[in-house]
């Protein structure tokens, strides 16, 4: 097989994967807007490092990207604790400001005399053709890293999630809990960035959980339905984008995962909006003849 | 000597500058149904939260059997207002119980074969073996009720803390949560309940702590609920439920 064709596949579905297990988290504590946040602030951190160093290295990129990430995430949590703005504004503040500075620090590169400043603009809408043997070691890395945490810590956040009090009541340090998992959300999100592009990015932690909450009442099976939607359609869309109509990473594969959750919010039994309307149908219907049978008698 | 159950002294809480608790000053003794009751807003479960660490007092102290909380966890077990959580999480009643057994397995580990034991035993006492894998959406308010219940029970603590266990439940689980309650006094255990119905006080508890913001009588039932003591909590309003 192609070498390039090899690397994007690898890649791609990893960040679908890993992005989407994580995501069940952030969906179910209702923090999807969360990595919208995390990814979007991310973008000073890459042009800060490459400006430091001077380097097109896609490691130094991700550290640089985990960095503003990070604390773009904590200067969120913080405004929540010590002022009176809401989380959704002060994720909204941090966002714009975090971009619009990565914009700037991006257009400043832009204009610098050195050749070696192509590629940092893919990281707006992402690109998997341009992923690398290096690039897809360290999503490896990054991979196992995140997944393994989420293993060991499993009960805990399953805890945490569902009844933080309760959490607390029983001794367990939930601030700490509560920065494992943010610390792995966000090295799931850096880790897609290349790939998905920092704008779309969130789309990955939200819409696989989003359609795998429809398909089961489990949260173990939630989360790995989850990981594969995330997986087919990181893969798919990268290999659409990359090889059979030259389009943009990203934006692919979120119409991808779109038409696997519209898909999911018509069809899925229970709690699919067909099976609903149908099931309340069958209702009426029992309800009416009943009905009829009463005033007949 | 045996130690007070729970012991609080001079706590004081506030959200900004308003107090919601004032210089409370409790000991509860060992082997009690004690009722926390008082009007909307008089602090209930913002005292029981305080007592388990939930919320930062800004003066006072709380000992459990003669300990800080944070010693003895595992003699406490709690059970939180129903509406707290999100009950569309994905999981089933089992799952849920297990949780209870989180404190004692520590970092990591998995429930395990004495773990499963124990939370069938505990829907079993709640009369819920039934829908141990029902999902919990799927589950009514009182049957709800009855698995945070069960969940507690599993803790296997020497104390219990209910916040408003009654509230918006159906007379079956009115009555398994009584039966419940009297069987954990057999036991010997101590129970702390967030109450607001005056008029089954007497049936369902032997303590009472009456609350305002600052405490108004603690004590047995018959001794806190006076005519003039629900005056000075209530405002008159609820004098006629002593006659």
């Amino acid at each position: 097989m192609d070498y390039t064709i090899f690397m994007v596949m690898i890649g791609s579905s990893l960040v679908g994967c890993v992005s989407g297990a994580l995501g069940s988290f952030a969906v179910l504590r209702k923090q999807s807007l969360l990595g919208d946040a995390i990814s979007h602030a991310a973008l000073p951190g890459i042009a800060l490092a490459f400006l430091i160093t001077m380097a097109k290295s896609p490691m130094i990129f991700m550290a640089g990207a985990m960095i503003a990430g990070w604390i773009g995430t904590m200067l969120v949590m913080a405004i929540v604790r010590h002022t009176v703005i809401k989380e959704d504004a002060a994720l909204g503040m941090i966002l714009s400001v975090f971009f619009g500075f990565g914009l700037v620090l991006l257009t400043l590169i832009q204009r610098l005399p050195t050749a070696n400043k192509s590629g940092l603009t893919h990281y707006l809408f992402g690109s998997a053709a341009t992923l690398l043997l290096e690039d897809v070691k360290a999503m490896c890395l990054m991979g196992v890293v995140t997944l393994a945490g989420l293993f060991l810590f499993w009960k805990e956040f399953k805890l945490f999630t569902f009844d933080k009090d309760y959490a607390t009541a029983l001794g367990f340090p939930v601030k700490r809990i509560e920065l494992i998992l943010t610390l792995l959300t966000v090295t799931a999100i850096v880790m897609g960035l290349q790939t998905v592009g920092v704008i779309l990015m969130s789309a990955m932690i939200i819409a696989p959980a989003a359609a795998a909450r429809q398909w089961t009442d489990r949260l173990w099976l939630m989360v790995v339905l989850s990981a594969v939607f995330g997986a087919v359609s990181g893969l798919s869309g990268a290999l659409l984008s990359g090889f059979v109509a030259q389009l943009p990473t990203g934006p692919t594969i979120v119409l991808i995962m779109s038409a696997i959750v519209l898909i999911s919010l018509l069809f899925a039994p229970n709690r699919g909006m067909i099976w609903e309307w149908f099931q309340r149908r069958q209702e009426t219907k029992l309800l009416r003849q009943k009905l009829m049978e009463k005033h007949k008698s | 000597m045996t130690p007070p159950a729970v012991a609080v002294k001079d706590l004081t809480l506030a959200y900004r500058d308003t107090p919601v608790l004032w210089d409370i000053d409790i000991t509860i003794p060992q082997g009690v149904l004690l009722a926390i009751v008082g009007p909307n807003g008089a602090g209930k479960t913002t005292l029981i939260k305080a007592i388990l660490g939930l919320l930062k007092p800004a003066a006072g102290k709380v000992e459990i059997l003669g300990k800080p909380y944070q010693q003895q966890i595992k003699k406490v077990g709690y059970v939180p207002q129903r509406g707290t959580v999100d009950w569309d999480f994905p999981t089933d009643a089992l799952d849920v119980v297990l949780m209870g057994r989180y404190g004692h397995l520590g970092w990591f580990k998995r429930p395990g074969k004495k773990d499963y034991a124990l939370a069938l035993d505990a829907l079993d006492r709640v009369g819920m073996a039934d829908f141990a894998s029902r999902q919990i959406s799927q589950l009514s308010g009182g049957q709800q009720q009855r698995i945070f219940l069960a969940r507690a029970l599993v803790q296997d603590a020497q104390i219990y803390f209910m916040d408003e266990p009654f509230v918006g439940v159906d007379a079956a689980t009115e009555k398994a949560i009584v039966t419940l309650l009297k069987e954990l006094r057999k036991q010997g255990k101590t129970v702390i309940v967030v109450h607001h119905d005056l008029q089954t006080l007497k049936e369902y508890f032997d303590w009472a702590l009456l609350l305002n913001v600052h405490q108004i009588a603690i004590g047995p039932v018959e001794e806190v609920i006076t005519s003039d003591n629900l005056r000075k909590a209530y405002g008159g309003r609820s004098a006629f439920f002593v006659s």
